[in-house]
Order: structure tokens, then C-alpha cells, then sequence
């Protein structure tokens, strides 16, 4: 193995002293006693216990989870269809347009997402809520999940289908004892990635949202305005909390079952 | 009566005009797009036959068993299996089993599992499916391995579990994609002999794609020798290596000498070939031969002698050349010969004795002698 140079090192530290600083000096912030967000006031819990009296933040989060989870769920099903579609049928008229529309919105500015979405809901006269927001993220999320379903499709041995189908697997039964499994991992993964990135999103909720659904994060974008308040570090710690341990739990479960794998592939090419 | 090869054969119901063809591939073409992969083929399989599709990659055998098994439709022409029309039929309906070159094993399924599936889809009551299992399991030596899953396994035990799975179902015929492609050398030996015996345990009609002609040879009962989709022979191994029908098969299958020359003279069912390399060789098989045009004297290097003595037996043929080249592969040793007129021709010596009195060497003088029924007249 190569020996880290001194260089290395230093580009290694400046690096993640760039990623991470901000974010800790946010927990750091956020078991500040005092009231003052630059001022460090003593170490207290006071704002995660003020946190849970706050209705309005509550009823905020309450709003994101439910927005993410529908939303991540639809868009799962539509981006694992039009992976099916795109992988599978390469030969129906229009494929590469299809192929471009649906990968649009990837690269897509999310203020014109947003705003196309908004002119539609109010032309179309659909009152802006809860439905619109969780619409306008079923919209965007759903290539993310179509690229991710897409590349394990590609890499899948279409001859297992074929087995399945000689062994008497109607094409409907082979999908589901058969296909489905085995990409399933992709699809749980596009389903965290679409989940997540509902959870997050603040321009597009801004632009599709109505009076009583306020996503998470834009009741933070809005308190911030009238001043960071060390309330709003402790629900930021909380959500860095959950995604951080969600990240961890999944690379440890990942990386045991490949350790496992691999032992049992050099096991079998020994016996 | 002499035969050909050293084999007698008691199962051979392709010589019998009554019999019934147990598979039937009636003028099958299949196109895709501008490429022709089967070209107007027709061939007759017939029941509890080892039937081997022998080719190069690309000549259409693949497509073949393919269309057999329902995942390619004809373009033309009729596929007919123990009498029934299969065109319209889905894989899923057919009561053939496949068993793929990539073994296709489920990978999110045990071992049992996967040997389940097929008998599973049948509906089977569970307690018939059990014991259909187990028998499988124990049918290839895997019973201890039940609980594992495909990556868990060696190749050769993933080919065993995949073959269990194709047969469990007792197909009408089983059809075998590149069955020992990944296998290595040793392996692929041994499990050829297994599969020629689990054929005659389960009596079923085996049909199997493979290159490799040793493979083909082996295991088959005929050998169907393809090129660009279409049939360039249909017979026994000993047939397809002792009396090939074209040049093209002479060269395919094991190696050997082509003499181009025209007819010269006949006498006794014998005929003379003047060759390009001015040489004149007697030939035993003259019904064949044309009165005119060019004709091809194919004959094998294990059926050349070669010796540094002029031959006294007038009766064979005798070519002059010299040693060219000789390789020593241990049970035999390989003499290329080079004639005046440049044609290197080939001679494999067995060596059966550890010492010899009359050995040779590169640039000696050399005659290769054979009988004229050595070899075999070609016209094409």
C-alpha cells in the first residue's frame, strides 16, 4: 500500500475541514445553552426539550415524512416501470425521446421544475397542498429511480427469465418469483434515494406548496429568516442523526453481506 | 461386413424408414432482420436419441435449440414435436426443459429451491415435489448441498444443480446449451461420461449445442454439423470422421490432408487422382467420382505411415518429401512432410513402443505411405 505524503494529508484534512466543519459547529451549536447562536452559553438539552412543544415544527415534520414516504413509493413504481420499459423494449418508436424525458429532470434547474409544476396546478385549477407537493416530488424523484433500477436491469442475465419460463413460469409469475427479487436491492435503493431526496427538497415544496402543508424544511428556511434560533440547529441535528445512521446502517449491511459472499465463493471454489 | 469406426451400434433407428422422428424440423428458416441465422433446414431427431448440434459460434445452433424451446419463433417452416405443431406454443407451455450454457440458476433460491421451481409451476402437491427433489438431489450427488444457495457452489456443482433442475420436470426432450463450456478440462471429461449416463437412467431425448467437436463426438449419437444455419451433415460420429461428405467437414472435425486433383484413369472400382502437386494417388471409392471436374483425396494423418524407406508394396500409395517439421505430444508424434511442389501434408505416428530402430529427423528424406482406402473422394 502506498504511504500517505504530506501533501496527501494536508489535501485529505482541508478537505473534510471544508465538508464538515459547518455541519459540526451546527451540533455544537445546538447544545448551546444559551439563546445567543454565536455565543457559547454552556452545554444544555433545553432546545431539544423546547423542540417538542413546538407545534408548528412538529406538525412540519409530520408533513415531510408523509410527503416523502407517498411520494417515494409512487415514484418507485413509476421509475421501476420505466426502467422495465426502457431496458426491455428497445424497439418501439420514439424510444430515445422517451429515454431523454425521462432523464430530464435530472439535470433539470429545480426553480423551473417548480415553477412548470405551479403553472400547471393553477391552470389545471388543482388547490395547493399536501397532494401538489407530493406530486410535483413523484415527478422528480422518479428518473432517479429509473437510472438506479435502469443500471442493475442492464447487468441482469436475461436468461434467468428464460429459465423461469421454460421451467412453466407464466411471463407474469416469472416477473414476480423471479425478476423482482433479484433487482429488488435496486429498487429499495431507489426508494431511499427518492425518500430522501423529498425530505430535503425546499425549492419545489416552495413552489407547489399551499396554506396548511409546510414541509420541514421550509419552516426552517422561514425561521431562519427572522434569525437562527438554537431550536432550529437541534431539529437540523436530529435530521443529520437520522440520515447519518440510515447511511451507516446500510454501508455496514452492504459491506457484511460482500465480506459473507466472498467467503462463501472462496469456500465453494475450495470444496 | 466392415464398418466404419470401431463401434457397433444397436440403437440406431435413423436407418429404419419406418421409424417415426420423435422431433422434426420441417424447411426452418429464421431471419433476424437481414441476417439469415437457419437457413431452410430440415432435420429429424428421434426419440431417446443423443442428438449433438456441432459449429462454429454463430452458425445458428444456438437458434435452433432456441426455437425449439419456444424463445424464437420460425420465420418460415415447422417445428413438430412427437406429432404436435409447436408454432403459437409459449416456452412455458412446452414440454421441453432447457438447461443454459450460463446455467441460469435463481440466485435468491436454494439449491432445492431451484430444483422445486419447475415442479412447483406444474402445480404438484408438495409432498410429490419433496420427494422428486430428493431423488434429483441424490441423481447428481448433491443431497448435502440442498441448503445452499448458487454462489455458495463450485462450477461443476452449479452445473450439476442445473442439470437436476432441467431434468426434474422429466421433459419430453432436454435440450443442453454449451452444457461443459465452463467447466475446465478435467471436469468437462468426467462429466461428459455422467451425462451419457444419466440419458440411458432417464431414457429421454437429449439435444446439445456445443463447438467442441471431442465433446460432440463423445457423447453423441449423431452429430448434425452446421454452417452458416444450414446442415452440412446428419450422421453417427464414426461417419461424420471416416467418411465426411464435404471438405468442409473433413476439416471441422479433426485434422487432415486434402489432395486437389482431377480423375486420371479407373480400373477395379479404383480410380486415379492426378493432383496439383504431381503427385497420382489411388483411390478406393469411385462411385462418387465424376467423369470431369476437380475432386478432393481427404485422408486422415493417423492413416499415413511415413519411413525413411522406399515402400515394396506397389498396391499403396507412396509420396516423396521432407521432414518439415515434427512434434512430440507424447502418445504420438506429428510429422509434417513438405513436397516438392511445397504442400505440407500431415502424419501421426502412434507410439506404442518406447524405442524405435528407424527414427527421423528434420530435412530427412521421408515416404508417406497409405492404402488406397485410406482416404475419401470429395466433390465439393
Amino acid at each position: 500500500m502506498n504511504r500517505l505524503s504530506r501533501f496527501n494529508v494536508a489535501s485529505l484534512i482541508l478537505g473534510f475541514a471544508f465538508l464538515y466543519i459547518p455541519i459540526l459547529l451546527l451540533v455544537i451549536y445546538s447544545f448551546n445553552a444559551s439563546r445567543l447562536v454565536t455565543v457559547w452559553g454552556g452545554f444544555s438539552t433545553r432546545w431539544y426539550v423546547s423542540l417538542f412543544s413546538n407545534q408548528q415544527l412538529l406538525d412540519a415534520a409530520w408533513v415531510t415524512f408523509r410527503v416523502a414516504f407517498l411520494s417515494a413509493s409512487v415514484a418507485t413504481v413509476l421509475g421501476t416501470l420505466a426502467a422495465i420499459v426502457l431496458t426491455r423494449y428497445t424497439r418501439f418508436h420514439g424510444r430515445i425521446l422517451f429515454t431523454g424525458m425521462v432523464f430530464a429532470p435530472l439535470v433539470m434547474p429545480e426553480v423551473i421544475t417548480g415553477l412548470s409544476l405551479l403553472l400547471l396546478f393553477v391552470a389545471i385549477g388543482l388547490e395547493r397542498g399536501f397532494m401538489t407537493i407530493t406530486l410535483a416530488h413523484i415527478t422528480f424523484s422518479m428518473c432517479f429511480v429509473a437510472v438506479v433500477v435502469q443500471s442493475r436491469l442492464l447487468s441482469f442475465d436475461r436468461s434467468l427469465e428464460e429459465a423461469a419460463q421454460d421451467l412453466g413460469a407464466t411471463p407474469t409469475r416469472t416477473f414476480f418469483s423471479v425478476t423482482l427479487p433479484v433487482i429488488l436491492p435496486a429498487i429499495v435503493a431507489g426508494w431511499m434515494l427518492a425518500f430522501t431526496l423529498s425530505l430535503d427538497d425546499l425549492v419545489i415544496a416552495s413552489f407547489t406548496s399551499g396554506p396548511g402543508a409546510t414541509t420541514l424544511p421550509m419552516r426552517i428556511y422561514s425561521q431562519v429568516r427572522l434569525g437562527v434560533t438554537p431550536e432550529i440547529n437541534a431539529v437540523s441535528t436530529i435530521l443529520i442523526g437520522v440520515v447519518g445512521v440510515g447511511v451507516i446502517i446500510a454501508s455496514l449491511v452492504n459491506k457484511r453481506r460482500d465480506v459473507q459472499r466472498r467467503r462463501d465463493e472462496q469456500a465453494a471454489a475450495q470444496g | 461386413m466392415k464398418s466404419l469406426g470401431s463401434i457397433r451400434r444397436s440403437f440406431a433407428p435413423w436407418a429404419d424408414p419406418d421409424a417415426k422422428p420423435f422431433i422434426a424440423f420441417e424447411n426452418v428458416t429464421k431471419r433476424f432482420g437481414d441476417f439469415t441465422a437457419v437457413d431452410n433446414l430440415s432435420l429429424n431427431v428421434y426419440e431417446r436419441e443423443f442428438f449433438a448440434l456441432l459449429g462454429a459460434s454463430g452458425c445458428g445452433k444456438s437458434t435452433l435449440l432456441r426455437m425449439l424451446a419456444g424463445f424464437e419463433e420460425p420465420s418460415s417452416g415447422r417445428i413438430l414435436l412427437d406429432g404436435q405443431d409447436l408454432a403459437g406454443i409459449p416456452p412455458y407451455r412446452r414440454p421441453v426443459n432447457m438447461m443454459f450454457q450460463s446455467y441460469a440458476l435463481f440466485p435468491h433460491m436454494t439449491v432445492e429451491k431451484n430444483i422445486a421451481f419447475g415442479l412447483k409451476q406444474d402445480g404438484m402437491p408438495k409432498a410429490d415435489i419433496e420427494k422428486r427433489v430428493a431423488d434429483m438431489l441424490k441423481l447428481v450427488k448433491l443431497g448435502e448441498f440442498a441448503k445452499r444457495k448458487p454462489h455458495q457452489l463450485s462450477g461443476g456443482q452449479r452445473q450439476r444443480v442445473a442439470l437436476a433442475r432441467s431434468v426434474a420436470k422429466r421433459p419430453k426432450v432436454l435440450l443442453l446449451d454449451e452444457p461443459l463450456g465452463a467447466l475446465d478440462k478435467k471436469l468437462r471429461e468426467e462429466t461428459q461420461f455422467e451425462l451419457m449416463d444419466l440419458q440411458q437412467e432417464l431414457g429421454l431425448t437429449f439435444m446439445v449445442v456445443t463447438h467442441d467437436q471431442e465433446e460432440a463426438m463423445t457423447m453423441a449419437d449423431r452429430i448434425a454439423i452446421m454452417d452458416k444455419g444450414e446442415v452440412m451433415q446428419v450422421a453417427t460420429p464414426a461417419e461424420v470422421y471416416e467418411a465426411p461428405a464435404s471438405r468442409f467437414v473433413a476439416d471441422f472435425v479433426g485434422s487432415v490432408n486434402i489432395f486437389e486433383g482431377r480423375v486420371a484413369g479407373r480400373e477395379d472400382g479404383r480410380i486415379e487422382i492426378a493432383t496439383a502437386d504431381g503427385v497420382t494417388i489411388l483411390a478406393d471409392d469411385a462411385t462418387a467420382a465424376p467423369g470431369e471436374g476437380t475432386v478432393w483425396y481427404a485422408v486422415r494423418p493417423e492413416k499415413i505411415r511415413i519411413s525413411s524407406r522406399k515402400p515394396e508394396n506397389p498396391a499403396l500409395n507412396a509420396i516423396e518429401g521432407e521432414v518439415w517439421d515434427i512434434g512430440y505430444l507424447g502418445d504420438m508424434t506429428v510429422y509434417n512432410v513438405k513436397l516438392t511442389s511445397g504442400l505440407v501434408v500431415r502424419s501421426s505416428e502412434l507410439n506404442s513402443q518406447r524405442t524405435t530402430q528407424d527414427p527421423l529427423t528434420w530435412n530427412d528424406r521421408a515416404w508417406l505411405t497409405f492404402p488406397a482406402d485410406a482416404g475419401v473422394v470429395l466433390t465439393r
